[in-house]
């Protein structure tokens, strides 16, 4: 009989939500010798809201556990293994039987994430039993042609996954055709956009794809340097990422004269310091520099004149990771899933109001709907659907009706928002759009590195209407002002920060007009989100006296004695909300 | 969201010598090689917590780069602190998935209890108050991080219990080694 495997899903997240402490307690289960088995950790499934993430394999085939506090761990372990009982409540995937939780996983495709979850990242020889490594080795034995790889590449129509959606092939093209004694390969892991985790699960689940895809790019363009960009708020992937190198060095994956040839690559790690314009690729060359991490004008493109003024190659972390596959596997095969001019799979990080939030990888083509409702269970408390954030600062707010958009590139920029790195923040009527676009310019507004003045001074001067706007302070012209200014920053700034900074107001202003026309004109907040526009009431027949609103109002706006009907006095009142929240039997009205 | 950084500190922190010998090693990995202004940085501010005035001269000596250029650099990024800061930074995420599930509150509740504003640290040295882009660890939104911990799913009473705990364990570790000496 083979020993029962017990894997533990360390990623950040599952960390988090506590499986850290999960995993202590199994090994103090094992040192008590109450049970008996092999003791394994892995990484990120996908599946963040049921962290975390206990799996069994034994002789019934795996299973796998959510919820497994370092508390309950113990009872579903030894039901499972002494008694043979799998608990079906808290069974959330399972080879040979169905749970609950199976609609999250029926529609996905996983080639981004094939391995995440799936082995230990820390472990080469586990990654390499998964075909970690085969594909390059296979092009260097054979000495398959740059044209060649370039042509693989071009069929399978893979395109940047960092939001351009730039022709892969094509990229690598121009930087191979650029002759120099010295290229660079670059991964761009610094992801910024609030709300997308995509990159951080992959580097932290499988970072022996990553490092295959870019010494794929690197064999194709002529390059023996790679460079990883990777954020510091991501201390995890960082460091398995090191791991991974030194692994790989050590087995000779990485180094000089690669499977007995003349190919030698190398791979460093730099940390990034916390800016988002570095995610722009001029932005981001400065920064390893050492330099301020501010965009230049193009051209030269880095094809051309990239890091070090030699020519350089910047891929996203996910781009990256579908390269060995396809290259393993064929175009044809890649191509096969998609729409006509997007092909392949896309992760999508699902966040905000929704049920199962987690990391999703689906076929390009499927509808919103399907993401939202099919994997990702529906609106949290049944709440109504109300718009999907796509793309993070940058992108925009798809609302419920467009709800059939399919997710490819041009379907997606058609409705003024864009795929990005592939954020889904999933709101429901309680999210106020108004203040959702004054948190993105807020941000960007923040992020801008200054260097363009209409980003600079531009998001600045919208931010200030918005905030108008939200204190009910906002004037007849005002939306006119906002879509004047946009259009300007949109039309005059160097890189895809300022030129996509205004999407936010943009789509909102596009599709949820009459709720700035409410604030503005009404002054009402529809979703009850601005304080500011918001009354307090006291409901007469919920009010139980209690007196606790009036002992909590800080400006004691609230008048009545024990037992009897509490009022607020209006002129007084500073719509704090506090007796909202104090009041026990909800009996404080908001409108 | 970056923190609001306070470039004027107080004239008693600037006088304090600080002994810089620390940053030997580092510089001497790093002085010869190519853009490594920003790993110089870091090392910096992960021996001090913060990047003191006098290291930047200190790196200044050692790399030719000009004060000037690496001060840039510096107020640049948002992971570089020019001014000390708290034992226990408290790292409140404001990424989209936490401020639809309400972050502001958090921020308040924690603002509230330790009354300090945002980007500020308490008299007693003990607690940073940060707001943050995202931690990524989005479907636990509201997410804070308190040192290395991660906390999930909170709401401003749940936070301010966290931190109050941490408050408790730390008087009563500072009282244990009281009674000890």
């Amino acid at each position: 009989m083979q020993k029962t495997k017990v894997i533990v899903g360390l990623g950040s997240c599952g960390i988090a939500a506590g499986a850290s402490k999960t995993y202590s307690r199994l090994e103090a289960i094992l040192a008590e010798g109450k049970m008996d088995f092999e003791l394994a950790r892995t990484s990120c499934i996908g599946m963040c809201y049921k962290e975390p993430l206990v799996e069994i394999q034994d002789s019934k085939g795996k299973i796998i556990y959510g919820d497994m506090t370092a508390e309950l761990v113990e009872e579903i372990l030894s039901a499972h293994i002494l008694e043979g009982k799998i608990d079906t409540e808290k069974a959330v995937h399972a080879e040979k039987l169905a749970t609950k939780e199976d609609s999250f996983f029926k529609g996905q495709v996983k080639i981004a994430l094939r391995n995440c979850g799936y082995m230990d990242p820390e472990s080469i020889d586990e990654a390499i039993e998964r075909d970690a490594y085969k594909a390059i080795e296979q092009l260097v034995t054979n000495k398959i042609s740059s044209e060649n790889i370039i042509q693989t590449m071009m069929d399978s129509g893979l395109r940047g996954r960092g939001g351009g959606g730039f022709s892969t092939g094509l990229k690598w093209k121009f930087a191979y055709q650029n002759e120099s004694d010295q290229k660079y390969i670059i991964c761009n892991a610094d992801e910024g956009d609030p709300g997308a985790f995509m990159d951080r699960s992959l580097l932290e689940g499988d970072p022996h794809a990553v490092l295959e895809g870019m010494m794929i790019g690197g064999y194709t363009i002529g390059a023996s340097e790679g460079v990883i960009y990777c954020r510091a708020e991501y201390p995890l992937a960082v460091k398995r990422l090191n791991i991974a190198i030194g692994q790989a060095k050590e087995k000779g994956r990485l180094g000089s004269n690669l499977f007995g040839s003349k190919f030698s690559f190398n791979i460093i790690v730099k940390e990034g310091a916390g800016a988002f314009v570095c995610g722009e690729e001029t932005a981001l060359i400065a920064s390893i520099e050492g330099q301020r991490g501010m965009p230049r004008k193009r051209p030269p493109f880095p094809a051309v004149s990239g890091l070090w003024g030699k020519p350089t190659n910047i891929n996203n972390v996910e781009t990256w990771a579908n390269i060995p596959w396809i290259i393993n596997q064929g175009a044809a095969a890649y191509a096969a899933y998609g729409t006509e001019k997007s092909k392949g799979t896309k992760v999508f990080a699902l966040t905000g109001k929704i049920k199962n939030g987690g990391l999703v990888e689906v076929p390009m083509g499927v509808t919103i709907n399907d993401i939202i409702f099919k994997s990702g269970g529906g609106i949290q408390n049944n709440k109504k659907f109300k718009a999907v954030q796509l793309g993070g600062p940058s992108g925009g707010c798809i609302p419920a009706e467009l709800g059939d958009t399919i997710v490819d590139y041009d379907s997606v920029n058609a409705t003024g928002a864009i795929m990005g790195s592939g954020g889904m923040v999933v709101m429901d009527e309680s999210t106020c759009m108004i203040d959702l676009a004054k948190f993105f310019l807020n941000f960007t507004q923040e992020e801008s590195c200054g260097k363009c003045t209409f980003c600079r001074v531009g998001t600045k001067r919208m931010l200030e209407i918005l905030e108008r706007i939200t204190d009910g302070k906002g004037q007849d012209g005002d939306i006119e002002k906002l879509e004047e200014l946009a259009d300007q920053i949109k039309n005059n700034s160097l890189c895809g920060l300022g030129q996509t900074a205004p999407n936010p107001v943009l789509t909102t202003l596009k599709y949820f007009r009459q709720e700035y026309e409410a604030h503005i004109y009404d002054k009402k907040c529809p979703a009850k989100v601005c304080k500011p526009l918001l009354t307090y009431t006291i409901d007469a027949e919920k009010c139980t006296g209690c007196t606790v609103c009036a002992k909590k109002c800080p400006v004691n706006a609230i008048e009545g004695s024990r037992k009897t009907l509490h009022t607020v006095d209006q002129k007084i009142c500073i719509q704090c909300g506090e007796c909202f929240t104090v009041c026990k039997f909800e009996a404080v009205l908001v409108d | 969201m970056r923190i609001t950084r306070i470039v004027n500190k107080p004239e008693s922190l600037t006088d304090e010598a600080i002994d810089l010998s620390p940053m030997d090693a580092l510089i001497e990995k790093y002085k010869n090689k190519f853009g490594s202004l920003i790993p110089l940085l870091q090392g910096t501010q992960s021996l001090f917590g913060y990047v003191p005035m006098e290291a930047f001269k200190k790196i200044a000596d050692a790399t030719g780069i000009a004060v000037a250029d690496i001060y840039g650099v510096a107020t640049f990024y948002a992971q570089f602190r020019l001014s000390p800061v708290g034992k226990n930074i408290i790292k409140v995420c404001h990424g989209t998935a936490c401020h639809v599930q309400n972050a502001n509150s958090i921020t308040d509740a924690i603002k509230d209890y330790l009354n300090v504003n945002d980007g500020e640290t308490t008299p007693d040295g003990e607690f940073t108050l940060e707001s943050v882009a995202c931690l990524g660890c989005c479907s636990l939104a509201p997410v804070m991080m308190v040192g290395e911990n991660t906390f999930g799913k909170l709401n401003g009473k749940s936070a301010v219990r966290i931190i109050k705990d941490l408050k408790n364990q730390l008087c009563n570790a500072e009282a244990e080694e009281k009674t000890k000496n």
